[in-house]
């Protein structure tokens, strides 16, 4: 590995120079800023460069071809046509030239798959469509959406500089330390690509796979769902911040105060104008994608909220197709993905928004006592 | 073709019904060519109009045509149709006109089932067109059909698992005559080692769809119990594995690649020598490197499956046995060029779409190696580079090679040359537009642009255009081959039997148009 290592060192000097032009025009891979995404950037160069030799001999002899042996030229045709030194020759050089390239590219395939020794493991699940991030030494788990707000997808607002490569809440992660990923998929399947880190891994739902980068930058690196998931496989992008030891320490600090913060929301009681107003938040975030930001779904497809049976029903069930979804639909189940005070202020937003006026609330403590009420009363149901 | 069908002719045989009978009864392998050919060509426009759509919606950043479900209803469809409604019923059709022509056999083995094996076709077209209409859209999983996605659809995606049945019967039957034709029906003096380079490509592909129809049809069974029967063969939660579908789906997948590009080999290993008025350079090394591509292609499927997570030695393998399959591809475009070597060349529309295949399919090629490299397909698996690569193979390959055989075969069918201005045309704007809307993909997916999206990032936007402006030349220019085939039918110059100065073989004896029934009295093949 070391002789590569030297290589690499190389390749990213000669790549720093250049670097704002491959940014600005993005003809090439992306500026590489892990050790794996150094040597696949490299062996790409190389490969390149052997296919270009190739082709450029090869159809050079074609176009002189074409050029030289015209019949308008009165050129006539000789009748060779066979030469078995020249088709062995043909044959050999090729198979030589492609060992010559699978060496070195064996030898980066077996580094990429080598996740041992791992400064710390972070698992990541695929949702329909979000991503979430279990810091497994640091007890932090979070959800990451999409950020960019649908009136710069519909037109009526101008797109950012980040359109469509930002999140609510990225992934943060400290410079120089082998991060170990853990990735799956909750329903079908994802993949977590980030170009910079020379990471793509499908998460598969049921299984998990392992990938790993070691960041050697500080800074913000993008990418996006890789694998057709639905139809908003274009709208799960993945942010990943690079930042230094002590930023990151903070962070860590930061994020478990805030999880603090959220298991004493779930043993408050809130006023209902409270729950509506946390409750909008819940649902853009987590509801609008399908049901729209108006609550009326997309015919045929989703159904609405507005006036829907549910959301003017019994509080009870309403509450309970939140957390439980609905089986054999692309309705999911919040349970595992939102606070008992996120859940309650999404059903009282639901029940409150649009032409929805029941007036009445959800507090956290109905969802956890649902919570418990759900798993006993789901038991008996499945058997 | 239509004046000689309607007379009976001297053998005795009675006229053909006339009108859509004609159509729906026949056992005559030239029509059922025809009919293959055309239903290529509506289902080539079809798709086209979906990729067009596509294209529009990706000319710029967000959504303006088309919602995101119905943009992968698109990308599905149009995968879907192209492979299964166009390339592979068009070189079906190449196939039912030329092999018995070139074999001076007077018809297919089973002229019966060729009928069958036709007319199966509209029907899983149909059903397959017709779940646009229904209730959530059409098959919006991808044409690969991954589940656990693909169990979430609704009822269009078990008309397509009825459609891709029905399909693959047709094209079994299609393989069994094919097979049957060539190894039994060849003029005494046509040894193997003799046949046109174009019937032996289709023999091994006959070979190749026997062998991976039914893993297909076996993957999307388990599909359709999986969806309707609760069984979980592809599902975790019941003990099954949805990466297994992966696996099964590419055991058909890979195989099925080179059924869409051997023939194509074929296809230009007649034209390059004709125009080149020289012999194919290393006729038995074709044979053999096309062998060789046909049992190798069932030693790399997991190459497709990179990203999804193997073993260090299963990645080394898959790795190392695509890598190999440069070799004998190689082989293939050496040998084009050293038949052009020294030739006396002429660039005749069939020629010049012979030899931007050789070229523009080495470029494929040269991708497909750089995809082959583990490490390197793991950035670009799922990107655009991918859609470039598979474009050059499938468009300025397949396709390429299907209209250069259609020029080179026309004047045979239907008695007239074609207008070569307007052949020439259909050729530069082609081949122009084509390399307008491929070849700026490479760079989109090198940058980090995924796939099977219908909005994306504004770093994108400058090579989406120039891809959207040439896709439009490209599709629009199809216009100007419809027009060529259809003035060619109605008249023309008439074209003598042996259409092309340099071409050698049995179907240029025969006068042009082909008559109804040829080869009745077995030829004499020195």
């Amino acid at each position: 590995m070391k002789s590569m290592g030297q290589r690499s060192g190389m390749g990213g000097a000669a790549l720093a120079a250049s670097q704002p032009v491959l940014a600005e025009y993005g003809y090439n891979l992306q500026a590489p800023a892990s050790s794996v995404a150094h040597h696949v950037f490299q062996l790409h160069n190389l490969i390149m460069l052997v296919c270009l030799g190739i082709f450029v001999a090869v159809f050079s002899v074609m176009f002189y071809s074409l050029l030289k042996h015209r019949k308008s030229l009165g050129h006539r045709a000789a009748h060779f046509h066979e030469n078995t030194a020249v088709e062995v020759v043909w044959t050999v050089i090729p198979f030589i030239i492609l060992m010559g390239m699978a060496y070195p590219a064996a030898r980066v395939v077996i580094d990429m798959k080598d996740t041992s020794n791992p400064d710390m493991t972070v698992k990541i699940t695929g949702y329909q469509w979000k991503w979430s991030y279990d810091y497994l030494n640091d007890g932090i788990r979070f959800y990451s959406n999409l950020a960019t707000p649908r009136e710069q997808i519909d037109g009526s607002a101008a797109k950012g500089k980040h359109y469509l490569l930002e999140v609510d809440e990225p992934m943060v992660v400290p410079v120089g330390k082998r991060v170990r990923l853990l990735i799956t998929a909750n329903d079908v399947i994802h993949s977590w690509w980030v170009p910079a880190l020379g990471v793509k891994q499908d998460g598969i739902p049921g299984f998990i796979r392992d990938s790993w980068f070691k960041a050697d930058r500080i800074g913000t690196y993008r990418g996006q769902c890789a694998e057709l998931c639905g139809k908003e496989h274009g709208f799960m992008p993945i942010v990943v911040e690079v930042v230094s030891e002590d930023a990151y320490k903070a962070w860590v600090a930061k994020k478990q105060g805030a999880a603090h913060a959220a298991a004493a929301d779930n043993a408050k009681s809130f006023a209902v104008a409270e729950l509506v107003e946390r409750g909008e938040k819940v649902y853009q975030a987590n509801c609008a994608v399908c049901h729209q930001a108006n609550g009326m779904g997309i015919p045929g497809a989703f159904l609405p909220i507005n006036g829907s049976k549910v959301a003017t029903g019994p509080i009870a069930d309403h509450i309970r197709v939140v957390l439980n979804g609905r089986p054999g639909t692309a309705m999911a189940a919040f349970a595992s993905q939102l606070s008992d005070a996120d859940i309650a202020a999404v059903v009282t937003y639901q029940r409150n928004a649009w032409d929805n006026k029941m007036g009445d609330a959800a507090q956290p403590a109905a969802i956890a006592a649902a919570r418990g009420g759900t798993a006993e009363a789901a038991a008996p149901a499945a058997q | 073709m239509s004046d000689a069908a309607h007379a009976p002719d001297a053998h005795g045989h009675p006229a053909p019904p006339g009108g859509i009978m004609r159509w729906l009864t026949t056992t005559n392998h030239k029509d059922i060519g025809s009919l293959y050919l055309w239903f290529a060509l509506i289902m080539l426009f079809a798709a086209g109009s979906m990729a067009l759509l596509i294209r529009a919606e990706l000319f710029q950043p967000g959504l303006q045509l088309v919602r995101p479900d119905f943009f992968n209803q698109l990308t599905t469809m149009h995968g879907l149709i192209m492979i299964f409604g166009v390339i592979m019923p068009a070189f079906t059709g190449f196939a039912n006109w030329q092999v018995p022509l070139m074999l001076g056999a007077p018809d297919m083995a089973f002229p019966r089932m060729n009928n069958w094996s036709f007319w199966l076709l509209p029907v899983a077209a149909i059903l397959l067109m017709s779940s646009f209409l229904l209730p959530g859209g059409a098959v919006a999983g991808g044409w690969t059909m991954y589940p656990p996605l693909f169990i979430q659809g609704g009822v269009s995606y078990d008309l397509t698992i009825l459609a891709v049945h029905i399909m693959g019967l047709s094209s079994i039957m299609g393989s069994i005559n094919i097979i049957t034709t060539i190894l039994n029906m060849r003029a005494p003096g046509i040894a193997l080692m003799k046949m046109p380079l174009f019937v032996w490509t289709w023999l091994i592909t006959a070979y190749l769809l026997i062998a991976t129809m039914p893993v297909l049809a076996g993957a999307v069974t388990m599909l359709l119990a999986d969806r309707n029967f609760g069984t979980h063969f592809f599902n975790a939660a019941g003990g099954g594995d949805p990466v297994m579908f992966q696996h099964i789906f590419w055991f058909f997948g890979h195989p099925e690649v080179y059924i869409l590009i051997l023939p194509a080999f074929g296809i230009v290993s007649q034209i390059i020598p004709t125009f080149s008025r020289k012999p194919l350079f290393g006729y038995a090394s074709m044979v053999y490197a096309t062998a060789s591509i046909a049992i190798l292609s069932f030693t790399v499927w997991a190459h497709h499956m990179f990203a999804v997570g193997m073993p260090v030695a299963a990645q080394l393998f898959f790795m190392l046995s695509t890598m190999l399959i440069a070799v004998p591809t190689g082989v293939k475009v050496f040998n084009w060029v050293a038949t052009m070597w020294k030739g006396s060349l002429t660039f005749e529309t069939p020629m010049l779409f012979a030899i931007a295949f050789v070229c523009l399919f080495t470029i494929g090629g040269f991708s497909g190696l750089v995809l082959a490299v583990a490490p390197v397909d793991i950035q670009l698996q799922d990107t655009y580079y991918v859609v470039a690569h598979f474009h050059y193979v499938l468009v300025s390959g397949a396709l390429f090679s299907i209209f250069a055989g259609i020029y080179f075969w026309l004047p045979k069918w239907t008695g007239h040359m074609y207008d070569e201005t307007l052949g020439k045309w259909h050729f530069w704007l082609s081949v122009v537009g084509m390399n307008i809307v491929f070849f700026p993909m490479h760079f989109l997916g090198l940058a980090g642009m995924p796939r099977r999206i219908p909005d994306y990032a504004l770093q994108f936007t400058d090579f989406n255009q120039i891809a959207t402006v040439g896709a439009f030349v490209f599709g629009f220019s199809q216009l100007v081959f419809l027009a060529v085939v259809l003035k060619a039918i109605k008249g023309g110059a008439k074209a003598p039997a042996r259409v092309w100065e340099g071409a050698e073989g049995l179907e240029w004896t025969v006068p042009s148009p082909a008559p109804y029934h040829t080869f009745e009295t077995v030829p004499a093949v020195k």
